[in-house]
């Protein structure tokens, strides 16, 4: 699958190689300290079960949805396994964006300009952030926001682009809803659109409803509904290859 | 806890033991949680293994077993189970499966035992198991009104003033108003071996000095003998102070000399208790005594509602609510009796108005009709007199439906000149219905069996009550039908420990605690009182009786009060509420009103009054007569 959010500096023979492949060859590469220990720490061999692969469900709020042209204005996460989910290890930071903050993104996120103005860099948390992320498959619901934001993110501050697998919640819910439009004719018949977002997505699990709105709440709903749909419609042995992109 | 898990936080404190949780340990509990998706049909604790975790339902449904297999309970969101087996830091005690696609909120043994150990009310809440639970609720509620955690002692702030019973009436005035006090007590000083408290013979009041000396103008040398008050009603040291309000309602005395075994410790008087509820009901009830007329009455009924609002919102327990409402009722009915005979003449023979059903029970709510009957003198002749006693009993009748107390459907009221007979008939009645016994006319006679006399002759009533008490426990085959008739409304309890709706007059799904709770329960109390020869008429009085004759076990007994408190209290509130919504108050009861503390322990309540039922059919060996 080609997917223009991976890093496109990297070398095409590179994209080739399996990701357990890809990280040893990257933790050789990679110049800073961060990224050199995130690679080391490793990325689980494709055949793994999935039952047995540490995750991080990871969300963020961004000003928009362009990562070329947005910045990521708060970022939740939270380790979890197909077994459970650890509050205890649930992360949620805001950070001040080096772009001027939207109007419409902040009646959104709830986030407000003095919020912003006392927030740190993001690299000033990095470490923080990626002592969550190693050894670790992030879970995100939509992957065309996480993970390019994170990498034009790093490319700026270290002038280094970071690659990685996701699991993406939202891509398995298109997976189960092939027909989710209706063609024409399908909706003459009275046929709705199934709705993929991750609030409607999660209702068709009988997960409830979060009433609130953040990066960290929004993390443990795609956590949540990840269990939900390897218990409903793969199994706690599929491996982990078949599902991350 | 991080901010943003206020979403999670916010669940949990809307149940049980969480909302009552500090804030920082309620906190450190949400940001201990484990998030775990389980689908319909996995187990997820399972015999054999070790306890990790306590759980709590996000959503969805979880079955409960016992280790024999036997389905034990059924928890759902907003519950918790897996405390067992923590706490027995071990074994995991009951297995349980999904029932339904749930979301499981798991806490780790380390902070379930950190929550045990800091938070009293949670430690409580998972240690006891359902019934005991049940108890624990009751007494909580109970632990909040004054008037039921103190003692009548610490009403007494003076030595006792007394005087021997001899003294004159100049002199007993002068000791009053030297002392400061506004009722004497009055000593037989004839029998001077015996101790204090059997010399106690009589008391006078301001009251009594004001208008049985002053008005009559008695020469200052009367003996105080002579206008004293005797037969006095006395209350125990130790009793609570709610237990003073009510003996004062029932006997509408405004003081009560205090005993503390041979000792007469002083006297409380009805301004000491008031102190304790600012709103009485006792200045309700004093007030109907003032009243001239029917008009009048009419016009205080509107208190009645406030007066029990407002005790509710004291959080006065079903007892006192119930026993102070019957006192506000019984008090109508006495003064529509005094106004009746002012208008009428002096009763030509002697005769005992009697109440019936929740009035005698000293357990009547607001929505209530009107229960009552008249004893005559045997020397009554209808012809003679009945036209009096018609036109009395057509007066109090007319008189408590303007009041609000409704005529009575089944025709049970002193009106009907079945309900109107001479003492021998009623005698006869009572030897029928007990000794001739059949279902159905026992059925509607079910309400005689809770008496009270309130007015005039009130030994007619005790006459019937020592009748009832002698004769009914040797009568096997009343007992069964009683029995029977006591099996007729079953609680709303369903599979799994659902609960049975049906549709009420508004179309709504609901089920009837009065129908369904509290008089089921009242019918089997009722039961085993008769079959223990007891004389009270108050449910609780009743499960007192039958505590002392060990027909039931001591905890069945307790898990009956308790159950008729809570179900009694749950439908008080919710009348409280209709009355403050400006609604008009019923029985029926939407689950989706109760807050999960209450719909879960009505549940164990319910189940308390199911295996009641069954230990009766069992006990009786009989099934109900028809069921409702």
């Amino acid at each position: 699958m080609s997917d223009h959010s991976e890093n496109p500096t990297a070398p095409e023979a590179l994209k080739q190689l399996p990701w357990p492949d890809q990280y040893r060859v990257l933790a050789k590469n990679a110049r800073a300290p961060v990224l050199k220990r995130f690679y080391e720490a490793g990325c689980p061999d494709p055949k793994t079960p999935i039952s047995e692969v540490p995750l991080v469900a990871l969300d963020f709020e961004t000003t928009g949805l362009d990562a070329e042209a947005h910045s990521i204005v708060s970022i939740g996460l939270v380790p979890f396994t197909l077994d459970a989910i650890h509050l205890s290890q649930a992360k949620h930071w805001v950070v001040r964006p080096p772009l001027p903050l939207h109007q419409t993104s902040v009646t959104f996120h709830g986030i407000t300009h003095s919020d912003i103005d006392k927030a740190p860099d993001l690299a000033d948390i990095l470490e923080e952030v990626f002592a969550s992320l190693n050894g670790r498959i992030p879970v995100v619901h939509f992957r065309n926001i996480e993970r390019p934001f994170l990498n034009v993110a790093l490319q700026w501050r270290l002038d280094e682009g970071i690659r990685f697998p996701v699991i993406d919640t939202m891509a398995i819910e298109a997976h189960l809803h092939p027909d989710r439009n209706p063609s024409f004719l399908g909706r003459l018949i009275g046929k709705t659109p199934v709705s993929i977002r991750l609030a409607d997505s999660r209702t068709r699990y009988g997960l409830p409803h979060y009433s609130a709105h953040n990066a960290l709440i929004d993390a443990i709903a795609t956590a949540e509904l990840l269990q939900a749909q390897i218990y409903h419609h793969f199994s706690p042995e599929t491996p982990i290859g078949d599902l991350w992109l | 806890m991080q901010a943003e898990l206020i979403d999670i936080r916010n669940h949990l404190v809307q149940h049980a033991p969480f909302d009552d949780m500090p804030e920082e340990l309620i906190n450190e509990l949400t940001a201990s949680i484990e998030i775990s998706y389980v689908r319909a049909g996995t187990p997820i604790l399972e015999t054999g293994q070790t306890s990790t975790h306590m759980y709590y339902v996000r959503s969805g449904a979880v079955e409960i077993f016992r280790r024999s297999g036997e389905l034990y309970n059924r928890i759902s969101e907003g519950e918790i189970f897996g405390q067992f087996g923590l706490l027995m830091r071990g074994q995991v005690r009951f297995p349980a499966t999904a029932l339904e696609d749930s979301l499981l909120y798991r806490v780790p043994a380390d902070t379930f035992n950190f929550l045990f150990e800091n938070d009293e009310n949670f430690a409580d809440f998972v240690e006891i198991e359902d019934r005991s639970r049940l108890r624990s609720a009751v007494s909580r509620r109970e632990k909040s009104n004054a008037l039921m955690t103190s003692r009548v002692s610490r009403l007494i702030s003076r030595e006792t003033v007394s005087a021997p019973t001899t003294v004159r009436l100049q002199e007993a005035a002068r000791i009053m108003t030297d002392q400061g006090v506004s009722a004497l007590l009055l000593m037989d000083e004839a029998c001077g071996d015996k101790c204090d408290s059997d010399r106690l013979t009589g008391i006078i009041t301001d009251r009594d000095l004001r208008t049985r000396a002053v008005t009559e103008a008695l020469p200052s040398e009367t003996p105080v003998s002579e206008i004293m008050t005797t037969g006095l009603i006395k209350i125990r040291a130790s009793s609570y102070v709610f237990e003073a309000m009510l003996t004062m309602l029932h006997n509408n005395v405004h003081h009560l000399p205090v005993i503390d075994g041979d000792e007469v410790r002083g006297v409380i008087a009805l301004a000491d208790i008031v102190r304790y509820e600012s709103q009485s009901s006792l200045y309700l009830v004093s007030n109907i005594f003032h009243q001239q007329d029917v008009k009048g009455l009419k016009k205080i009924s509107r208190d009645v509602r406030d007066s029990f609002v407002r005790m509710v919102n004291e959080d006065a327990n079903s007892h006192m609510i119930g026993s102070a409402m019957a006192g506000i009722g019984r008090s109508f009915t006495q003064r529509l009796l005094e106004l009746g005979e002012e208008k009428l003449g002096p009763p030509p023979v002697p005769y005992c108005f009697m109440a019936l059903g929740s009035m005698a029970r000293d357990e009547q709510l607001v929505v209530t009709d009107q229960d009552n009957a008249m004893i005559l003198d045997d020397s009554f002749v209808p012809e003679e007199h009945d036209e009096y006693f018609m036109a009395l009993a057509k007066f109090v009748s007319d008189g408590l439906a303007q009041c609000g107390y409704s005529y009575c459907t089944g025709d049970i009221m002193a009106t009907n000149p079945k309900w109107r007979q001479p003492l021998k008939v009623w005698r006869g009645y009572f030897t029928d219905w007990i000794e001739n016994p059949k279902a159905v006319a026992l059925l509607n006679s079910n309400i005689f069996f809770d008496l009270d006399g309130i007015h005039g002759c009130t030994e007619f009533a005790e006459e019937l009550k020592t009748l009832v008490a002698e004769k009914a426990s040797s009568s096997q085959l009343f007992l069964t039908l009683m029995a029977r008739n006591a099996l007729n409304r079953t609680p709303p309890l369903g599979f799994f420990r659902t609960f049975v709706l049906e549709e009420d007059g508004k179309h709504q799904k609901t089920f009837n605690l009065k129908r369904r709770g509290t008089a089921p329960l009242s019918d089997l109390i009722r039961v085993h009182a008769l079959a223990c020869g007891s004389r009270a008429q108050n449910s609780f009085e009743r499960l007192k009786s039958i505590g002392k004759t060990k027909l039931i076990m001591e905890d069945d007994l307790s898990n009956l009060r308790d159950a008729l408190e809570f179900i009694s209290i749950v439908r008080i509130r919710h009348q409280a509420l209709s009355l403050e919504a400006g609604e008009e108050p019923d029985n029926n009861v939407r689950p989706e009103d109760l807050s999960p503390f209450e719909r879960s322990h009505l549940k164990d309540a319910f189940q308390v009054v199911s295996n009641a039922q069954k230990f009766l059919r069992f006990r009786y060996h009989t099934q109900a007569t028809r069921n409702v």
